[in-house]
């Protein structure tokens, strides 16, 4: 397929025009590449795509880069500021270096990788997202996460999953401590199946069988006297 | 039922009825009071001003005869597309789940009928909601529970939602009975849980990231759409004046007396402040940085008539907005329901069960047969004419004030009841030039 490239220099293009082109573009834009230079940390870089475009970022984002995707592809060569892809519908967003706070916060569809670490909240309230970490997650990550998917390929921070709902997090190092409601529960063959498809899916090399699996104890989901010093 | 008070029969100031009877329901569940509505207690209010209607030294307009103008344009500072207000009265957000879609149905028709807003609520906008209201306002909370970008592009303003007047600093709560299926759909939980509303936002905190936040709901919606900040009465002064360093087009001061879908007791009535010295505080805020009137200020929480609207307006905001008001005009708290009150152990016009689902008059529940029983064309119509007989006395007021406009009001036309009430709003004590506290400051 013949595949147009747009490239776009942010220290000569804002923002506001980047997105607005990008936003112009019809829904049958999967052809369309575009290459973003110089993005020098700029905040809401790709935010609101609606269209299987693809967008290459070569170099550092700052806050909310990918903000509610839906369908495109963003790549970032470099690191992401707080919130990369916070409430994705749908799509693919992978960071190859780190990610700060609130990665993929509220997602509701769609897969963000994440090569390197990300900070705290990782998957806060995440909706459906599936999220691959590498690297290790910081605290709080998958807090009150509802559905959806967290692998992390590293260690994670203190109370991961605190208040979680229905999602499920994958971790294959370290945790340093579970959340309020967060418990490990058993690897079962779907559980290392739908591993085995994410890695292959983004070309990682992890082993499913080398994964722990936490989820809710469900303990917490309706608000009982006997249960107020947990919270 | 009535109690025969007999000579010698001395009730408690401290414990009187309503306390002892907490205490012993407390004592015998172990667990503390939920229930809907505002603050019950008596507060510093807008019944505590009055107008100086014209005589001598001011000229009034006619009552019936000349025009006294009430549209209002709400976020003209950035977006492309500011609201366009035929009256300075919108619809406060309260959700689906909190509220029958029957109940949602009737606020976005009263409200289009008489060309104001609406706005959603904890749990996103539902097609019937967007399709009744012909403007909406698009809630983003710190659940983010429905957000999605479509239902962004499709509102006409985005409300970043901190607090509400009834809990600042506290999050949401929709108990498990009332999370239907479809609303257990809307917010990607399973039907039946006690569901918590997140307090504070996933990804971002203070004034720094909001400033990026915004930038971001603009930047997704090209510009177009105005967006608000609301924050629930606390330090009000120093929030209006972030939430506008922060980028806001619009700035939504809840006071302690708004309503609540389900919240502690011990939050409504202790948490916050009342709305007149938080209005005060918020136009203080807004004229040193020189915004009043570009960042324009909604505000809320006890608003009932049209005097109310009135004095709020001429305290400085730029429209008010309504939610337990709307809520009695559809039909809450009808003596028509007055048996199945009773059976619920209350009455009409103490009902404040909204957590419970079981609302005889079809408006805080998600019980199918319940909700049913609320027209929502008949519901919308009475809105309708409610808020019409507000926006006719605030002009009533207005004239008798010589004002061809509502927004043309102003603190002077005002003067203060109480020393509470000309301390907090900064309105002079009636007959005197007396301003407790002094006449600036916050």
């Amino acid at each position: 397929m013949n595949k147009k490239t747009s490239l776009v220099d942010l220290s000569r293009t804002s923002i506001r025009e980047l997105n607005q082109a990008l936003h112009r573009l019809p829904a049958g834009s999967g052809s369309t590449r575009w290459r973003i230079r110089e993005p020098r940390g700029a905040h809401a870089i790709a935010c609101g795509l609606n269209s299987p475009v693809r967008v290459e970022i070569e170099g550092h984002a700052g806050y909310y880069c990918a903000g509610m995707n839906q369908r495109a592809t963003v790549v970032i060569h470099g690191n992401t500021g707080v919130g990369v892809a916070e409430n994705m519908m749908s799509g693919l967003v992978h960071v190859k270096g780190n990610a700060s706070q609130s990665a993929g916060a509220t997602g509701h569809g769609g897969l963000l990788i994440i090569d390197g670490d990300a900070s705290a909240r990782c998957g806060i309230s995440m909706k459906g997202i599936d999220i691959l970490v590498q690297g290790s997650v910081g605290h709080a990550s998958a807090f009150m996460a509802q559905a959806g998917n967290l692998v992390v390929g590293g260690d994670a921070g203190e109370a991961l999953g605190d208040s979680i709902y229905e999602a499920r997090i994958f971790v294959r190092g370290k945790v340093k401590d579970l959340g309020s409601d967060c418990v490990e529960k058993e690897m079962r063959p779907e559980h290392r199946e739908f591993l085995a498809k994410l890695f292959a899916r983004a070309k990682v090399r992890f082993r499913p069988g080398d994964f722990r699996r936490y989820g809710s104890a469900r303990q917490l989901y309706n608000f009982h006297v006997d249960h107020a010093a947990k919270y | 039922m009535s109690l025969e008070i007999k000579p010698g029969m001395r009730e408690s100031a401290s414990f009187d009825r309503n306390v002892i009877h907490e205490i012993q329901r407390a004592a015998e569940t172990g667990i503390y009071d939920i229930r809907g509505w505002g603050a019950k207690r008596r507060l510093p209010h807008f019944d505590d001003l009055v107008f100086l209607g014209a005589s001598m030294s001011r000229y009034p307009l006619e009552g019936y005869r000349e025009r006294c103008a009430t549209d209002v344009t709400l976020g003209t500072r950035c977006a492309k597309k500011p609201i366009r207000l035929k009256i300075p009265v919108t619809i406060a957000g309260m959700s689906f789940g909190a509220l029958s879609a029957q109940a949602k149905e009737a606020l976005g028709r009263g409200a289009s009928e008489t060309g104001t807003s609406t706005t959603t609520g904890d749990g996103g906008m539902t097609d019937e909601e967007r399709h009744h209201s012909k403007i909406l306002v698009y809630q983003y909370l710190p659940s983010r529970y429905g957000m999605n970008p479509d239902d962004l592009r499709r509102a006409d303003a985005i409300e970043i939602v901190l607090g509400q007047g009834a809990k600042p600093g506290g999050g949401g709560m929709l108990l498990g009975r009332k999370i239907s299926d479809r609303v257990a759909a809307m917010r990607t939980l399973p039907k039946g849980i006690d569901q918590r509303s997140a307090c504070r936002h996933p990804d971002w905190t203070g004034p720094d990231d909001l400033t990026i936040k915004i930038e971001e709901l603009r930047e997704i919606t090209d510009w177009q759409k105005p967006v608000y900040v609301k924050v629930g009465a606390s330090r009000t002064y120093y929030d209006t004046a972030l939430a506008v360093k922060a980028g806001a087009d619009v700035i939504v001061v809840d006071g302690m007396q708004g309503g609540t879908g389900a919240t502690q007791d011990v939050f409504i009535e202790h948490v916050g402040i009342p709305t007149l010295p938080a209005l005060r505080q918020a136009v203080e805020a807004l004229k040193e940085l020189g915004m009043h009137r570009k960042v324009q200020l909604i505000i809320s929480g006890g608003i009932r008539s049209g005097a109310d609207v009135a004095k709020a307006l001429a305290m400085g905001a730029d429209a008010v907005s309504i939610g337990t008001a709307a809520l009695i005009a559809l039909g809450c708290n009808s003596p028509k329901w007055q048996k199945e009150y009773e059976q619920l152990g209350t009455a009409a016009g103490f009902y404040d069960d909204y957590q419970d689902g079981r609302d005889p008059a079809g408006i805080t529940t998600q019980d199918p047969e319940l909700g049913r029983r609320l027209d929502p064309v008949a519901g919308g119509r009475r809105l309708a004419n409610y808020l019409r007989v507000l926006t006719m006395e605030a002009q009533t007021v207005a004239r008798a004030c010589g004002k061809s406009h509502v927004l043309n009001l102003e603190p002077e036309d005002l003067a203060a009841l109480t020393i509470e009430a000309a301390a907090m709003a900064k309105i002079p004590l009636a007959g005197t030039s007396w301003i407790p506290g002094g006449a600036a400051g916050c």
